[in-house]
This record gives structure tokens, C-alpha cells and sequence, in this order.
């Protein structure tokens, strides 16, 4: 199974430190990773695999999504399959 | 990328929700003689079968990040299998209904119901009794009346006594801007596996449980249209159709993930365009951006033809089972743009008939002025099931004679059930026509054997 990150915010430095490293604390195997700065906007998609997560999968999207409050950003944590049901047949 | 982008989008900046997942359940094991063992049955089924329910609709809400709204319970038509219940057995029933659905959590519960397009059953009609009584002491409870069908006609009795029920749920639910009303719906040609309430029930004909999803995303077609600009309406109409695959795929993924994880087989997904009282989730502000100057205005109802059909042509291809009401709804207090139009005059009540003719549902809440007589609310009925019995289509008609509301006054119910001025009424009566009572025939062609 495999789950798209979204981080949104604005630009600091090591965000993708500490979202790579929570993600390696709960054992999510970061696959792909695109990230643009638009101006002072940062943006980034990771695609993790999420088979050997060590906590259920709702607790790491609240992890996750706490991890963004603390650096003020907005972190969603959304399951592959959504995204290839709405945009594949 | 630009999937996840767009999807992401949809859901944060256009309103894209699941607006329900409601499981259906069959009630015939519960059939009782004694009122209050019939009660700990169906409570004690309800509660175990959708146990659940609100737990799997918060999971899969966390897991594929897609709000879910609304999670409810639709039930066998209770005049089905109360069997000599009176109508203090049913208010009793009903209040079993209502204990179970706090005890779920869920939103709402619906199959309060009765099916009289034919005829009264003594059972149907103790249930008829019970309603204004029923659904003012309960506040999760949702009744629904199908009172015509193309195969049955219309019958002229029945629309004679929900139209004294409307007025007396106003009455007794006067403290609360007669909300009873909210929860009670008249239907033509009823279907079995609506997941939207007030009108759902889990039909006659259906398996012992089923999980239902309906979808919604104006805001989505929305900003498609308004993305568009100016293109021909074939163009126009292409658009909505992409636009509603992907919204429906979104709801099929969930009905499919929630009926895995509850063991409930998946019954079907409802193509709805579900608006809110929210800013940016209107189906009027849709067909306005289509071009016209404000909802009501002519050229409506084309306008909304095209839409409602090209959500279905989307969809259908999205999902495995298409069924429910499938179409845009109209609702005038839950839709911002609508009530903008209402307020300013641009929409009439009979344009809003007009409008049923080519879209789902029905005249749905709609604030009329307390002093409607009876029969004129009869003659409203009557009007917009002849358009469903007609037109092989479900009708629908949810008014609201809000207590003490007269023309310029606006009611607010609060939460996705919104506010709305009160509207005009031809208060010419219709009174000598209702009083006939009766049946009007079934039209031609429902002899198509």
C-alpha cells in the first residue's frame, strides 16, 4: 500500500528533514518525492509505502498532520488509491 | 502531479465531500405482535448491524483524506412490518428509532415511511396518524409518505391527509421554526435505495442490509464552468460529464472500502449534486455561471436539464450500481444561491415546479407562509406528483409552513439544513378539487405490458 504526503507552506529551512525523518521514525519508506519553491511557497508530494508503518495508518496521518501544525504547514496524508480511482479507469 | 493537485484542490478549495454513506437494513425479522418487543428488535438489530458505521465512515474519512458528512441509517418502510401497531405503537417505534440512532451517532435515521399510492393499509394509516406526534418527539427520526406512482396514479386521499400532517408538524414544532417539517417528505414513485434523507428507507425489495453512498461537488463543476469561460454548451456538457466521473469514482471508492470493512454488501452510489448553504457548493451559482443573470431568471430550466443529465451521463460509467435519486438537487434553504434568488424574486415557487420537471428531486425545503390553507398545500402536493407520475420520474415536495412566518420573514434551521426567506403562494384554493378525494388513474403509459 502506498500514500501520497502533500506538505504546503511557507518555505523554511529542513522542512523535508523532518518530514522524511517522521516518516522514517514510523516506518514509512519514502519512494518519490517532487518539491517546487514558488516564490516563498513551498510545495511537496512524497509517495511513501506504508506496508511496515509501525502505528496504524490514521494515527500516522495525525502524526503527520501534528508535525504540521508544530513548523506551520499544512501536511495531508491521503491514501494512493483515491487518486487513482478518480483519475484512472 | 497534477492529479494529486487537482484532487487535493477539489477537496480543499471547491467543497468536495462524501455527502452520506448510509447503510440500509431490512427489518422484517423483527415483526412482533407486542408494540414494545417489536421496539427492542428493531433497536437491538439497527445497533448491531451498523455498529460500525461511524467508526469505518471516520476511518476511511482520515485514510483517503475525503470529508464524509454524513453517515446514517435507512430502514424497512415501518408500516411494513408494524402489523396491528396503533399509532401510539408506532410513536413508540419511532422513539426506538430515534435511541438507536444516538446510540450509533449518526446524523440521521430514515423509514419512518409509508406506502399508500394505491391505498391505505390500517397498518400504513396508523402510521399516518403518528407522524406529527412521532417526529416532533424525536429529533433523528425522517418519515416520508409516497403518496403516487406512474403504475398506481395519485392518491388523492393520501395527499389530503400529509398535507394536514405538514401543517400540524408546523404547529407542534413552532418552537423550533417548525422543523418537524424538515424531517417529513411526500414522494411520487419513491425509489428504494435513496441514501438522502428526509425521503430515505431501505425498500421492500431489498437484501437484508446494504451500504449506500451518496456524493456531492457543486463547488467542483463549479469552478470546471467558471475555468471553461465562454465555450459552446456541447463543450459545456463534456465538462460537466468528466467532472462528475471523477466525483462519482471518489464516492464509488468509498462505498466499496466502507462495505468491505462493515461486511455489507454495496448497494448502490447515488450521482448527486448536493449543495450546502456554504459559499462555493450551490447549484444555482452553477447555472448562473453558465449564464444566466440569477436562478429563476428563463433559460433555468435548460440550464439545469443539461446539467442533471450530464452528471448522470459522468457518472454512470463511474460506478458499478448507479441507483438513489441521482441527479442535482434543488433544495432552496440548503443552497446559498438559491436562497439569494428567492430572497430577491428571481425564484418562484413556480418556477422551482418548472425546474422538478427536469431534475432531481422535488420541491424541496421550501418556506411558505404559515397561513397557507390546507388545501392549497394539497394543491402544491398534488401538482408536483402530476409531474412525477407523468414524467416516470420521483417527485418530491418538503415544505415548510413555518409558525408565525409571513412573505418578508426568513426562517434559519441551522447547520446543512440552512435558511430561507419565506416564499409567495397563490393562496386561490384549490379546496373543491382536494375534497373530491379518490384516486387519479394511472397515465397511459404505464400499461406498457
Amino acid at each position: 500500500m502506498r500514500a501520497i504526503i502533500t506538505v504546503t507552506g511557507r518555505d523554511s529551512m529542513g522542512i523535508i528533514a523532518k518530514v522524511s525523518g517522521e516518516c522514517a521514525q514510523f516506518g514509512a519508506n519514502i519512494i518519490d518525492i517532487s518539491q517546487s519553491v514558488l516564490k516563498e511557497y513551498f510545495a511537496m508530494i512524497m509517495l511513501c509505502e506504508i506496508d511496515s508503518l509501525a502505528i496504524p495508518f490514521t494515527e500516522f496521518v495525525d502524526k503527520m498532520s501534528e508535525l504540521g501544525h508544530k513548523c506551520g504547514l499544512e501536511i495531508r496524508t491521503m491514501h494512493e488509491e483515491i487518486f487513482n480511482s478518480m483519475h484512472r479507469i | 502531479m497534477t492529479e494529486i493537485l487537482e484532487t487535493i484542490n477539489m477537496i480543499r478549495e471547491e467543497n468536495l465531500d462524501i455527502r452520506t454513506i448510509t447503510a440500509g437494513i431490512s427489518l422484517y425479522d423483527c415483526v412482533s405482535e407486542d408494540a414494545a418487543r417489536f421496539c427492542d428488535n428493531i433497536y437491538d438489530k439497527i445497533t448491531h448491524v451498523a455498529e460500525k458505521l461511524v467508526k469505518t465512515g471516520c476511518d476511511i474519512e482520515k485514510e483517503y483524506g475525503i470529508p464524509i458528512i454524513n453517515k446514517r441509517v435507512s430502514v424497512t418502510p415501518l408500516s411494513l412490518v408494524g402489523g396491528k401497531l396503533t399509532s401510539d405503537g408506532y410513536v413508540m417505534a419511532a422513539k426506538a428509532l430515534d435511541r438507536a440512532a444516538k446510540t450509533l451517532g449518526i446524523n440521521f435515521i430514515g423509514g419512518f415511511t409509508a406506502l399508500v399510492q394505491k391505498g391505505f393499509t390500517n397498518s400504513a394509516s396508523a402510521l399516518l396518524d403518528a407522524i406529527p406526534q412521532a417526529l416532533s418527539e424525536t429529533s433523528l427520526v425522517c418519515s416520508s409518505v409516497n403518496v403516487a406512482s406512474t403504475k398506481a396514479g395519485i392518491n388523492m386521499d393520501a395527499i389530503a391527509r400529509v398535507g394536514k400532517i405538514m401543517r400540524d408538524l408546523a404547529y407542534l414544532t413552532r418552537d423550533d421554526n417548525s422543523i418537524g417539517c424538515a424531517k417529513f417528505v411526500v414522494f411520487a414513485n419513491a425509489v428504494d435505495d435513496n441514501p438522502f434523507m428526509a425521503g430515505a428507507f431501505h425498500g421492500a425489495g431489498e437484501a437484508e442490509a446494504a451500504i449506500n453512498v451518496g456524493v456531492s461537488g457543486p463547488g467542483v463543476v463549479y469552478s470546471a464552468i467558471k475555468r471553461a469561460g465562454d465555450c459552446p454548451l456541447d463543450e459545456l456538457a463534456e465538462l460537466i460529464k468528466k467532472t462528475a466521473f471523477k466525483i462519482t469514482r471518489m464516492g464509488q471508492l468509498v462505498a466499496c472500502e466502507a462495505s468491505r470493512r462493515m461486511n455489507i454488501p454495496f448497494g448502490i452510489v447515488d450521482l448527486s449534486l448536493a449543495p450546502t448553504p456554504a459559499v462555493g457548493d450551490s447549484v444555482a451559482r452553477i447555472l448562473e455561471e453558465m449564464g444566466l443573470e440569477m436562478c429563476g431568471a428563463h433559460g433555468t430550466t435548460a440550464a439545469l436539464a443539461m446539467l442533471n443529465d450530464a452528471v448522470k451521463k459522468g457518472g454512470v460509467m463511474a460506478s458499478s450500481h448507479v441507483g438513489g435519486l441521482s441527479g442535482a438537487f434543488i433544495p432552496v434553504s440548503e443552497d446559498e444561491g438559491m436562497i439569494a434568488a428567492a430572497a430577491a424574486g428571481s425564484l418562484t415557487l413556480e418556477k422551482l415546479e418548472a425546474m422538478t420537471a427536469v431534475c432531481s428531486v422535488g420541491l424541496d425545503m421550501i418556506v411558505i407562509p404559515y397561513d397557507t390553507p390546507e388545501a392549497v398545500i394539497c394543491g402544491i402536493i398534488a401538482d408536483e406528483v402530476a409531474i412525477g407520475v407523468v414524467n416516470t420520474k420521483t417527485t418530491a415536495v418538503r415544505l415548510i409552513p413555518a409558525y408565525g412566518k409571513k412573505i418578508g420573514d426568513s426562517v434559519n434551521f441551522g447547520g446543512l439544513l440552512g435558511y430561507a426567506p419565506v416564499i409567495d403562494v397563490n393562496m386561490r384554493s384549490p379546496e373543491r378539487f382536494i375534497k373530491r378525494g379518490g384516486r387519479i388513474p394511472a397515465p397511459l403509459h404505464s400499461l406498457k405490458n
